[in-house]
């Protein structure tokens, strides 16, 4: 009996859960990173507050960039060198479901995981509390999109040897306008002022890359698969 | 029955690997109850030749049917009814033996954990079925690779190297189970280094 495309995609995202959990390190790497990072800066700077709270958006969003860079080079990586990227790829489901469940069991542990620490972070930034929604909401959308960016960047990568680096080169110029937007609505939010039109262009660009940027990484895939 | 839709044909197909012209114009047709043992040296595109019937690389020329139709116009039908096998294992090492078949036999039809179980036992790794495949022995990956293969209820079987690293036991299970395959109105494409001792119908292309 044939599979259903919600079936098969639960399964895949049930597949990729499991493979993370397998390896927790991986999983807390950029995590970690990002709280290193960010708990570092207060530490170096010195001990002024208001010099802290104009600058903490910024480091924020670099931190949460450059954390989720780390896990990109991952995202079919690891399948593909053991050749289960071929078995899926031939699974009868079609490339674009595949990879639509993968990125988005990549966010679910990367960038979800990454929004639900964001508070603590903040917190040794200096950020109040009554910012905390709005970056919290920042960020999801922001991550979503760097996600997807990330897999139209992953796919090209597949079959290089030191790839993450060019990952980097591709993906970094395409997410400046998230650091931009993000790191604009979080200083709103810090500031009291209303965050809506940067967090419009942030949704804007997550509506954007949720449904072209599929059709991109499957391009891209394919043409690594061959 | 008409020759040219029943079956598995590749047809004129050239494939350039950079400067390299790695299959130059190739023919081959396998039918129902067929069995097509594909040898040669290292290197001279068996691979190459299993990959584009497969699907998972595009010929720059001629054509691959799948009773009788082209795999591109009906790759989902196409991908339900093949089983491909490559020269690896093709096993997620963090993922058992199990689990590793229910991610990829459950993305083809819909298949239970114990009929998995059975599978694995006849491919003789039930034993270590819930064992990260990490710590398995290479025979041992290849058995449950086999066993994927298996579980797949696939008519057509691309198989690379099925006899790598199966010990004499495990050589005959394979022979035995290419058989029963073959025989039960199944097609399969075997690349082998070693001549195949088949009680049923082989055709063999030697590539060089």
């Amino acid at each position: 009996m044939q599979v259903g495309a919600w079936e098969a995609f639960l399964l895949i995202v049930n597949r990729e859960l499991s493979l993370s959990f397998r390896r927790p390190e991986q999983l807390l790497q950029p995590l970690v990173f990002f709280l290193i990072v960010t708990t570092l800066f207060p530490l170096g700077l010195s001990l002024q507050l208001s010099l802290l709270r104009d600058i903490s958006p910024g480091v924020l969003w670099t931190a949460a960039l450059l954390s989720s860079l780390l896990s990109l080079d991952s995202l079919f990586k690891s399948d593909a060198d053991d050749g289960t990227l071929e078995q899926l790829s031939l699974c009868g489901q079609g490339l674009t479901l595949i990879v639509v469940a993968k990125t988005g069991a990549h966010w679910l542990v990367t960038g979800a995981a990454l929004v639900v620490v964001s508070p603590l972070v903040a917190t040794a930034l200096g950020i109040p509390v009554a910012a905390f929604a709005t970056m919290m909401l920042s960020l999801a959308l922001g991550t979503v999109t760097l996600s997807w960016l990330g897999a139209i960047g992953a796919g090209l990568t597949i079959g290089l040897r030191r790839g993450n680096v060019l990952l980097s080169l591709i993906v970094l110029p395409l997410a400046t306008p998230l650091l931009i937007f993000g790191a604009a609505a979080t200083e709103r939010a810090i500031s009291g002022t209303s965050a809506v039109g940067p967090l419009y262009f942030l949704a804007a660009l997550c509506v954007f890359t949720c449904t072209l940027a599929p059709l991109a990484a499957t391009a891209a895939l394919r043409i690594t698969l061959e | 029955m008409n020759s040219a839709s029943d079956g598995l044909s590749v047809e004129k197909v050239h494939v350039w690997r950079g400067e390299r012209h790695v299959l130059k114009g190739l023919s081959i047709a396998v039918r129902t109850r067929e069995l097509l043992h594909i040898s040669g040296p290292n290197g001279t595109g068996k691979t190459t030749l299993l990959r584009v019937a497969s699907g998972l690389l595009r010929p720059e020329q001629g054509t691959v049917a799948w009773l009788g139709q082209p795999i591109l116009s009906v790759r989902a039908q196409y991908q339900a009814q093949m089983a491909y096998s490559s020269h690896e294992p093709a096993l997620k090492s963090d993922l058992t033996a199990l689990e590793n078949l229910r991610f990829a036999v459950g993305l083809k039809r819909r298949v239970t954990i114990q009929e998995l179980r059975e599978v694995l036992e006849r491919t003789g790794v039930g034993a270590v079925a819930d064992l990260p495949t990490r710590v398995l022995s290479a025979g041992q990956r290849r058995r449950v690779a086999l066993a994927r293969v298996l579980a797949m209820h696939a008519t057509l079987w691309l198989l690379d190297e099925p006899y790598s690293n199966l010990d004499a036991a495990g050589t005959e299970l394979m022979s035995g189970l290419l058989q029963a395959h073959v025989a039960a109105g199944g097609v399969a494409v075997v690349v082998a280094h070693h001549a195949l001792a088949l009680d049923c119908n082989v055709r063999r292309l030697e590539l060089n």
